[in-house]
Formats: structure tokens, sequence, C-alpha cells
């Protein structure tokens, strides 16, 4: 489903990204985990094609991208820590914006659809600057939920989260798990989401460094991380 | 097509997003209005002197209410990041650019529309015998104004200092739109033979299709750096 080739980053002399080759098959949960400045966001960028590689190949359901891979950018839904939403718009002119730049047919019924699956029925036409982080973050979910990705992408998604939006978003990682959707997600967090992963990747200064199948229990991938990245506990 | 369905959208967005902040179009309505009482006291009204330099009036107040939409019109975007939520988009991301340069072009004339008769009315000028031309040179030098202030605006909102890096950036290359605009509607307000000053009308339509043609070709680059 995803598929990275020898790709590499540099900005200007600094190498970023190293040579880096991972497959994720088509429905498997991928958590990617590093220390700050490892690479892991400049990774998600080129895997949302936000940022192209200085080298390397990218694949996305075994095509090349290309030329800023339009048509394969339909196929991505993105949760970020921030919302790629408007502050002063609704929750509903939000979502309906976004479903008109990806160009879906029955917009309204889809948005007030997802909008029911993440429990903001309530504060549809509310305006965005009043919602709270945890609903911020679940509206955020209804957006990427709203264009029925194949392949989610989340970054940090459980930063500033209470345990209610927490426990939501969980429920939405399971739902993306048994829908067998293709998820990959960076964090740096070791306490949330990495249950549900199938493999664990450690990325540390720009190169992949580990690629295991998640059988490990918190206690012991915390220390293999630990002495992965060069820090002893 | 939908490049033009994905720009209406952006500009759909924007102006809700106005409508309800109220935020761009209120600074500059206020900006344009109390430059206009300031140039009322600061010159000497007699009818010769404003009919001269009426033209470089309205120019300078609208360009630099204009400025004050473009310095806000990518703040929005930044804000949670929206500027990478449309560039997730399906779409080519020289939308962004056509959709933003729109709303920027609307939020300009709506200022023109509230503020160019009370110019009329304070500074005693009257309509120019050919107002279809006037609107004609109206629209290119706001359109092309807004087309490469769009672009820069794009290009410094990321800087730390992006409120003063616009303007540095903007006015050197807007020079020749400027001296169009002023120009031309002297021209106009003088009753000069349209041949006197046609080329000033040319030199603006050729600007404007630079100032979106290239802007358009390099905003996904921009977006990138």
């Amino acid at each position: 489903m995803i598929e990275l080739i020898d790709i590499t980053k540099k900005i200007g002399d600094k190498v970023i990204l190293k040579n880096i080759s991972f497959k994720v098959s088509s429905g498997e949960f991928i958590t990617v985990l590093g220390p700050n400045g490892a690479g892991k966001s400049t990774l998600f960028k080129i895997l949302a094609l936000l940022m192209k590689p200085t080298s390397g190949t990218l694949k996305i359901g075994g095509v090349q991208v290309k030329d800023g891979g339009i048509n394969l950018r339909a196929k991505l839904g993105v949760i970020s820590h921030n919302s790629f939403l408007y502050d002063s718009l609704s929750a509903r002119d939000n979502l309906m914006f976004y479903a008109k730049m990806y160009g879906l047919d029955l917009a309204e019924k889809a948005v007030k659809e997802v909008i029911r699956q993440v429990g903001l029925e309530l504060s549809y036409y509310q305006a965005v600057k009043t919602f709270s982080r945890g609903m911020l973050q679940r509206l955020a979910i209804a957006r990427c939920l709203l264009t029925n990705p194949e392949i989610v992408l989340l970054d940090e998604p459980y930063t500033g989260l209470d345990q209610q939006a927490i426990g939501i978003l969980n429920k939405v990682l399971l739902s993306l798990k048994e829908e067998k959707r293709t998820v990959l997600m960076i964090t740096h967090n070791f306490e949330e989401g990495v249950e549900f992963s199938d493999r664990i990747f450690i990325i540390n200064r720009g190169q992949l460094i580990f690629s295991e199948p998640n059988n490990f229990e918190i206690k012991t991938l915390k220390d293999i991380y630990l002495q992965k990245v060069g820090i002893t506990a | 097509m939908t490049l033009i369905k994905s720009a209406l959208a952006i500009v759909e967005k924007d102006l809700k997003a106005e409508f309800h902040s109220k935020e761009m179009l209120s600074v500059m309505l206020v900006f344009a209005l109390i430059v206009l009482v300031i140039f009322n006291f600061a010159f000497d009204v007699k009818k010769q002197i404003v009919q001269d330099i009426f033209p470089g009036m309205i120019w300078i107040t609208f360009y630099f209410s204009g400025l004050l939409g473009l310095n806000r019109s990518f703040f929005i975007e930044k804000n949670q990041d929206c500027l990478l939520g449309l560039m997730l988009a399906p779409v080519d991301r020289s939308v962004i650019f056509v959709g933003k340069m729109l709303s920027n072009f609307i939020f300009l004339l709506i200022i023109e529309i509230l503020t160019l008769p009370l110019f009329f009315i304070f500074l005693n000028i009257a309509l120019p015998q050919n107002l279809a031309l006037f609107f004609l040179v109206l629209f290119l030098g706001s359109l092309g104004f807004v087309a490469i202030g769009t672009f820069l605006a794009a290009l410094s909102v990321n800087t730390r200092a992006s409120d003063i890096l616009l303007p540095v950036l903007l006015f050197p290359v807007l020079i020749p739109v400027v001296l169009g605009s002023v120009a031309a509607t002297k021209g106009i307000f003088l009753n000069m033979p349209i041949t006197d000053w046609s080329i000033w009308l040319k030199i603006l339509g050729v600007y404007d299709l630079l100032f979106i043609v290239v802007p358009f070709m390099l905003f996904e680059i921009l977006l990138e750096v």
C-alpha cells in the first residue's frame, strides 16, 4: 500500500532523512517512534505528499508518486496535532469546505454522518473557536474521515487531548483497524495508541533503526526504544 | 472546472470567515476612512489642486488599506496549519493562489465601493465623464495589486517579521501598476484624450497578466519552501 525506497531528504547541507526504505501492506497499522529531531515530521510530510523527497521513490497503492500526486492525495486522510480547521467557521462550514475541496457528492449528508460519529451533533452550527481542545480534535478526526481515506496518517494525534478525547481517538483508531484501513501513526508517546500497532518502527537521526512486529509489552518496548536511541534507562 | 470550483470554495470560505469575524474588512475600512479625513485636513481643497492629486490620493488609500487585508489573508491559513489542510486536497495547489487572490480582490472592491463616494463628496470632485473607463482602471489597478500581493503575502507569512516584510517586498514590484493606475486615473479625471494615456492602460493590462500568470506557475514551489 505504501512503499518507500531509499528516501533521502536534505535541507541545505543537512540530511534529515537518510535512505529510508520500508513497505506497509494494506490494512496494516504502523507506529513510528523516535525522539525529537529524528526526522519523524519530515517523514510524515513526505508520506502526506506535503513535501518532496530529495531522492528515492515513494509508492502509494502501487503507484509511484510524481508531480505532487494530486490523485493519490484523495486516498490519504491526515490527523495532526493541529486541526486544519478555521476558528471563525462553524463545525458544519469547516467540513462543508473540505468536502467541496475534495469534490464530494452529497456533502451535507456525509458531513452530518461524520459529525455524528465523533459525537458533535449538538455543536453542528457552533463556531470552532468556542470548542475545547478535545472537541477540536474530534472535529479534526471527522474532517479526516469525511473523505473515507484508504490510508490514515497521524502525526502526534494525542497531543493536548483530555481523557474523553483520548477515549474517542482510541475508538476511532480501533475502528480504522477493524475496517482494515492502512494506518501510520507518528508519535513519541508510548502510553496511547501503540497497542493497536501491527509493527513498530523507530527512527533516529534520520534513519530507520528498528522495524519489528509489535509483540511487546509497553515496558519492553520502552527499554528497546531507549537502547536504540542511545539513552540508557 | 475543478480548479474553478475549488477556487470558488476557498472564496466562499474566506467570505464566510470574514462575515463571522469581521476582522479584515473593518480594519481596512477604518484605515481608508482615516486616510480620507487626513487628506481632507492636510491638503488645501482648491479644486484645481485636488483634481491633480486626487488620483494619487485614492490609489494610495486603496493600496495601503489593501495591504492590511493582504497581511491578514494568510494569517487565517497559518492558524491551526490550515494551509497544510488545503495542500492535502486533491487539487492543483495553484488553486489556493487563485482562491485567495479572488477573496482579496473582493475585499478590496468592497472597500473601494464603500469609500469612493466619500472621496467624491469630501474632496468635492465631480464624477468623471467616462465612468466605464474609470471602473476599468479601478478593476485593473486593484487586480494587479492583489495578484502579486497575494503571492508575496504567502511568501512572507512564515517569516518572523511578515507585517514589515510584505510592504518592503510588494511596493518595489508594484511600481508599474501604481504608475499605471495613477496616470490612467488622472487622464480620465482631467478629460485628456485617451491616446495620451492609453499606454498606461496597456501597461496595467500587461502587468496584471504577468502578476497572475507567474505566481500561478510558481505557487506550488513557494508552498514547498
